[in-house]
């Protein structure tokens, strides 16, 4: 297989086109910017068609509209612009359209500034814009990643009808690494009998979410609510590193998530038995994940990139049955792997183990 | 000879047909539909021209004309 | 004897739901009746806004997506851009296309998006029971403008069509009404045009059609007909107001 160095935006591109994707509408906004330059570039070659709109309000809403024909259709942004499509994406997954949305999140809120960080968790994982609706979200952690999860995150819309969110950050999104260009994987088979490209040999269809009246409105909710559990029950992704004996976890993702995993190898060369479970997918959260480490983990540290948002998903799986502390850095900057450590032993105080 | 049909559920008694009707033969009835509209009728199809004005206006496509 | 006239096969059997009188109902059958005449029901999908006009998708019998209020014109774009073979329009209100979805409305007469939309404009928002819209006349009382539309805090009302005429993308672009029998066959013409641009792939054709509100206005039907005659065509600048050459020789 064909091996490249490309930059993280530029590779979510790349995979998108080889996902099968179609369409794309955006607007420019850093760190995000790459992904449109990219695709202009690269897409209409394939076929494809790239706009930018006139911003993300309407670039969402073409989403939405080339969604509802079938096609493939992808848009990128970052923090401001994807809050900017929190309506857009509100309605699609209340129409039940399959798309995939890339968020490099830049720190905010507000302008904000364009480091790195986690600071859109909430907004991404509780769905985002109004009513009870969820998007999958997947946290991409080093570039084979951005390659392999846009791709999924176009078999996982197809497969539940549902908009995907593919959340990464400005570093991951600025930084360039070799990459497989792997084959797109056998695409589900899914029906579409539910899309919308003229009556011709059928009944008309219609694709809105009026409820119009609450019993109906009700009903839509139960309808969604028992697709979401589907999704909770079939769709926990994670990785696990050094937990197999760990006293001690640390929970991080994306590119705090890579990073712990050279704070687990160091508090190991300490004989600390610290191990990392690394959330790929951010909603549903792995829940399973933490049952088999119950009752030998002492504590965990959740590692993020804002002032402690995760970090509420990992005590509600736990129900108080350990401490769970939060270490983060935010507003751009990264915690560097043996200030990890450090707070870890501080907090557990296990600074004074022996040397191994 | 020319006649006009008021589709009684679809009428909303807004009149506009009557208004339009050069012939001044359509008025308000006095049997409501279901929705409590007392729907048009015509009260002289002898005088009905079928210029169908009335169905040209008519906000509900409540009127069919036959010529 | 023959019936002359009957429903379109371009409208479902669905009643409408609009108030008495309210002329929606007349502009949704110069669309249906177009859309029978073209032969394109079956290659038509509707993008409804948010508003009375977001009822229409019942109305039509060809497909339809429901769009966020404000951006039918996206959404259209989106589906137009996906399947550029198929046709396109939006049925939108005066305050969805001219107060919320208007940088879509400049931007795709900007873009030439090949699609058709038609603005229903009765100077009032109307589902949420009568406020002032950017259409809303100056004097003109609303839920919003209790003692009539003061220009001095809510400026002047616009004109979209005259706006949308400026953009070298829009190749189509009337201002009709629906007030008169004369005046419904005028503006037939033009929202028939409209659609033979889009067939014909020239570029944007945008159709604004004056209505009724007699619920919001607070007039009888039969008079608001005068009213709209007598304040708001004055106002709104009427007839063709772009017609390229490409579009003349349709």
């Amino acid at each position: 297989m064909e091996k490249v160095l490309l930059k993280g935006n530029e590779i979510i591109g790349e995979a998108a086109i080889r996902s099968g994707c179609k369409l794309f509408f955006g607007y420019p906004i850093t760190p995000s910017t790459e992904v449109v330059e990219y695709l202009s570039k690269h897409l209409p070659k394939q076929g494809g068609t790239v706009l930018q709109a006139e911003d993300e309000i309407g670039a969402i809403n073409m989403c939405y509209g080339a969604a509802c024909t079938g096609s493939r259709v992808m848009t990128a942004s970052s923090s401001p612009g994807v809050s900017l499509k929190q309506e857009g994406i509100s309605y699609s997954a209340a129409v039940g359209l399959p798309m995939v949305i890339v968020n490099v999140n830049r720190c905010g809120p507000g302008l904000g500034g364009l480091g790195p960080a986690q600071s859109d968790y909430f907004q991404s994982t509780r769905g985002g814009g109004h009513g009870d609706y969820r998007t999958i979200v997947l946290a991409p952690s080093k570039a084979q990643e951005l390659y392999d999860y846009t791709m999924l995150a176009f078999d996982l819309a197809d497969k539940y009808r549902n908009p995907v969110l593919l959340l990464t950050d400005g570093f991951l999104g600025q930084t360039m690494e070799p990459i497989v260009l792997k084959e797109r994987p056998e695409a589900p088979v899914v029906d579409r009998d539910w899309i919308v490209d003229g009556c011709k040999g059928r009944k008309k269809r219609v694709l809105a979410s009026y409820s119009l009246t609450n019993e109906i409105g009700e009903a839509n909710n139960l309808k969604w609510e028992a697709k979401y559990k589907d999704i909770q029950e079939k769709e926990q992704h994670w990785e696990e590193f050094h937990t197999e004996d760990a006293e001690y976890l640390l929970v991080s993702y994306g590119t705090t998530g890579r990073i712990c995993k050279s704070t687990v190898l160091n508090a190991r060369a300490k004989g600390i038995k610290l191990g990392l479970i690394r959330p790929i997918t951010l909603w549903p959260f792995p829940v399973k994940a933490f049952a088999p480490h119950m009752d030998k983990v002492k504590g965990i540290v959740t590692v993020e990139l804002n002032t402690g948002q995760m970090i509420e998903d990992v005590k509600l799986t736990v129900e108080c049955k350990m401490p769970v502390y939060l270490y983060r850095r935010q507003g751009g900057m990264l915690p560097t792997e043996n200030e990890i450590l450090d707070f870890v032993e501080n907090k557990f105080s296990l600074s004074g183990s022996e040397e191994v | 000879m020319a006649k006009v049909e008021v589709l009684k559920e679809y009428c909303k008694s807004c009149s506009l047909c009557i208004d339009i009707c050069p012939k001044k033969i359509l008025a308000i009835g006095d049997k409501a539909n279901k929705k409590g509209y007392f729907t048009v009728i015509c009260e002289d199809q002898e005088k009905c021209i079928g210029c169908a004005l009335c169905a040209t206006v008519c906000p509900d496509v409540a009127i069919e004309v036959y010529k | 004897m023959k019936k002359v006239f009957t429903k379109t096969k371009g409208l479902t059997d669905v009643p409408f739901s609009f108030c008495p009188g309210c002329t929606h109902g007349i502009i949704m059958r110069l669309i249906a009746e177009t859309m029978e005449e073209l032969n394109i029901i079956e290659d038509t999908i509707g993008i409804s806004p948010v508003g009375c006009a977001g009822f229409s998708q019942d109305f039509f019998s060809c497909d339809f997506v429901g769009a966020a209020h404000g951006r039918a014109q996206a959404v259209g774009i989106g589906v137009k851009r996906a399947l550029p073979d198929r046709v396109v329009f939006t049925y939108q209100g005066d305050g969805d296309i001219a107060a919320i979805g208007t940088q879509h409305a400049i931007h795709s007469a900007a873009r030439g998006e090949k699609i058709t939309s038609i603005m229903v404009n009765n100077a009032i928002f109307g589902m949420t029971g009568g406020q002032m819209a950017p259409t809303t006349l100056e004097g003109m009382k609303t839920k919003t403008s209790p003692y009539g539309r003061d220009i001095e805090s809510t400026g002047f009302p616009i004109d979209l069509p005259k706006v949308i005429a400026n953009l070298p993308g829009a190749v189509y672009v009337a201002s009709v009404s629906v007030d008169s029998p004369k005046n419904i066959a005028q503006a037939k013409k033009a929202i028939k045009r409209a659609f033979q641009v889009q067939l014909a792939g020239l570029g944007f054709a945008f159709v604004s059609v004056l209505s009724t509100c007699p619920t919001n206005w607070g007039i009888s039907p039969v008079d608001s007909l005068k009213w709209l005659r007598e304040n708001m065509m004055p106002i709104y600048e009427m007839g063709e107001l772009k017609v390229t050459e490409e579009v003349k020789s349709l």
